[in-house]
């Protein structure tokens, strides 16, 4: 294991990829001579050379569709969209022709494309540089969704979305680039889809967190038995499809409680989402509905002290498993 | 660019292929009508010209990307018309498998890399293509056809920008059919001289006779001599006119049978046809009976669409996913269980796809009252 931030875990996985599989290319906004916005790919142009690390033009729809073509005749692009709110300008080619070419050409053509993007609110950046959207990227069938948290997570998880063949959206966090963690140096240990990571043990509540909420979640866990002795267990799906259910239902069978932590929007969210899945398939199993922490139902705002309050801390969560265990009131958490 | 008539045998396989597109196409709009296919149907009647003199500019290793108004593409480029007629028909032989109907033919043995409903989408996808066969060390070339509406997309700058700074092997066409949809060319693009269209972004032009299937032929030919040669993009613009509506739900307000009569003056069929027997390359009676040869070919194709089954409910969940063994989870949220979906399932599909006895549907004898002149 070496200790490294979650941004060079992920430029060690594309770098090792690069050297694996001549196939991989890298294209995106400043990402060769730049090094990258978040310095994701620093050194890689050095490394592996124009023709394999592409800096393109400010063009997002027509990135992601070069990925898409040179993906169908067999190379594997890397597209990084420099945050995922310029994704939006590229809806087009991700949902109407990376997820659905498979599909709408009868298996003919397959997509192996994985976009890259970091999400996140935080650092003042206002309505149009904040979004969390991996609902959006979720709702589609046909891509594949990974919200890697931890730093062995990124580079485990970028080595199996450059490897699968379906479109993969990666979804990073900009808070979490310089987050240290431990990461195995096996270039072959990968982390595969579809396989949640218990963060931690816990019999009194589920808390399910997403993306960097599965951090705060964390905290607010140790926050939840250092001061009122409930036990939680922390689950982080890592992927979001495939989704791990199993492991979440397994979680809940034994807590009888869940809640889940997002920072998107509360309609139509991941929460949402998981909400209705567990209710569906183990309603008996749960002594309280499933509750949900999710970022207000509002545009981010600039101000600091605005921005603060609309996405989840760690006391919401705390409050928010307190009151589905019936140890204190429940407040307007949700939304 | 005067274009001279090819080997004999070659001249005959190109009259043949825009005869089979033109009567292929006609058959479609009637099996339309009777509700054998439903969606939309976007025909390409008056346009053979442009799809055979461009596709024929091509070798078999060189990709052709296409829209959604793209039967004739798929035929241009051999894939049987039984199959691109069973995909009309939403049948599990259809080129696509009953997935993508008209709008979304695809064959990839044979480099025809589809049609794509979003005006504009396949741009960037065909810069993708070339971009593969580039840094493979090929000389491949993809010819990427649109039109003239597309050309006002944001993928068209962003795409030949990117092409062009990249040096990638596409030739862009333009298919100037004179509308997007019912607005006229000079009332949705400022520029409409198209083929300058790209000259700000890199990418020279050029233009072509789109009624003329020799003149289209010798175009193209250079096109993608320039671009497999100087690997450089470059954009034709090519002229031409459909006969029918957009779609078959078209009543055609936004033009003048006068006009529509002016330009079938030059259809491209008979154009060819009578250059051939002027040339002696065939005979009135050849010329005939290319014309049965290909009304015959076409009665096999929807033959043969009628007997291909519907896909199976079952197959719903296919090939949404490439799915690995090595992957847990669930991909898909299946809300019902395959057996509860089964009957439903089958009921919508008789529904929707009615039967030959079937009526019209009332927006279709709308549009055939309009303006079709179902010919």
């Amino acid at each position: 294991m070496a200790q490294m931030r979650y941004r060079e875990a992920l430029n060690q996985a594309l770098r090792e990829e690069l050297t694996r599989d001549e196939r991989v290319v890298l294209m995106g906004e400043d990402i060769g001579v730049f090094g990258g916005a978040f310095k994701v790919t620093e050194g890689l142009l050095e490394e592996f050379g124009e023709a394999r690390v592409r800096d393109t033009p400010i063009s997002e729809n027509t990135i992601v569709g070069v990925g898409v073509g040179s993906a169908m005749t067999g190379l594997r692009p890397v597209v990084e969209l420099m945050t995922i709110n310029f994704a939006l300008l590229a809806f087009d080619q991700i949902v109407n022709h990376a997820a659905h070419i498979h599909y709408m050409f009868g298996g003919q053509a397959r997509v192996p494309l994985v976009v890259r993007m970091p999400q996140g609110a935080g650092h003042q950046l206002g309505p149009t540089h904040s979004h969390c959207l991996e609902a959006l990227f979720l709702h589609v069938p046909g891509l594949l969704v990974a919200v890697p948290t931890t730093a062995a997570d990124a580079k485990g998880l970028l080595k199996t979305a450059i490897r699968d063949e379906n479109p993969v959206i990666f979804i990073e966090h900009e808070s979490l680039y310089g987050v240290r963690g431990e990461v195995p140096e096996d270039a072959e240990q990968l982390v595969g889809f579809g396989r949640a990571r218990t963060v931690r043990e816990g019999s009194d509540v589920t808390i399910v967190g997403i993306s960097r909420m599965a951090l705060t979640a964390e905290r607010a866990a140790k926050t939840l038995a250092e001061e009122r002795g409930v036990e939680a267990e922390v689950i982080d799906p890592r992927t979001l499809r495939p989704l791990d259910l199993d492991t979440i239902l397994a979680s809940v069978a034994k807590t009888n409680r869940c809640v889940v932590v997002e920072e998107g929007w509360p309609h139509g969210g991941v929460g949402a989402n998981l909400a209705a899945l567990i209710s569906e398939q183990a309603f008996d199993d749960l002594d309280a509905p499933v509750k949900r922490v999710t970022g207000a139902d509002v545009p981010m705002p600039y101000s600091k002290p605005l921005e603060d309050i609309a996405y989840p801390h760690e006391p919401q969560i705390v409050h928010a498993a307190l009151a589905i265990l019936g140890l204190e009131d429940s407040g307007g958490t949700a939304g | 660019m005067p274009g001279s008539l090819p080997e004999p045998d070659a001249a005959r396989e190109w009259l043949a292929t825009m005869t089979l597109i033109r009567r292929f196409e006609e058959r479609a709009g009637e099996m339309y009508a009777r509700a054998k296919i439903g969606g939309f149907l976007h025909l390409s009647i008056g346009e053979e010209a442009t799809i055979v003199g461009s596709a024929r500019a091509l070798r078999e290793d060189d990709y052709l990307i296409s829209t959604y108004r793209s039967h004739g593409h798929a035929l241009v480029r051999g894939t049987p018309p039984e199959n691109v007629m069973a995909e009309l028909f939403g049948r599990v032989d259809g080129c696509s498998h009953g997935r993508g109907g008209s709008m979304h033919m695809f064959d990839l043995a044979r480099r025809f890399m589809g049609g794509y409903g979003i005006v504009g989408g396949n741009l960037p996808i065909a810069a993708g293509i070339a971009l593969a066969s580039d840094l493979k060390g090929t000389d491949e070339v993809t010819l990427c056809t649109f039109g003239d509406g597309a050309s006002n997309q944001g993928t068209f700058g962003e795409t030949l920008n990117l092409a062009a700074l990249w040096k990638l092997p596409v030739v862009f066409m333009v298919t100037n059919n004179q509308f997007g949809m019912g607005t006229a060319l000079r009332r949705h693009s400022a520029v409409t001289d198209l083929q300058r269209k790209g000259e700000s972004l890199g990418v020279p032009g050029m233009r072509c006779d789109g009624m003329d299937v020799l003149d289209t032929h010798a175009v193209i030919s250079e096109a993608v001599r320039r671009v497999r040669e100087d690997r450089q993009p470059v954009l034709v613009e090519a002229i031409t006119y459909r006969f029918r509506g957009h779609s078959m739900a078209d009543p055609e307000e936004y033009r003048t049978k006068e006009e529509v009569a002016q330009w079938r003056t030059r259809d491209p069929i008979p154009a060819f046809g009578q250059l051939l027997m002027g040339e002696g390359v065939i005979d009135e009676e050849e010329f005939a009976r290319i014309d049965v040869d290909a009304i015959a070919r076409v009665d096999a194709a929807v033959a043969f669409a009628d007997r291909s089954p519907f896909p199976a409910p079952e197959s719903l969940y296919d090939d949404v996913y490439v799915l690995d063994d090595q992957v847990r989870g669930s991909y898909s949220v299946r809300t019902t269980s395959p057996e509860e979906a089964d009957p439903e399932l089958a009921a919508a599909s008789e529904t929707a796809q009615g039967d030959s006895s079937g009526e019209i549907p009332e927006q279709i004898t709308t549009a055939l009252q309009a303006g079709e002149d179902g010919s």
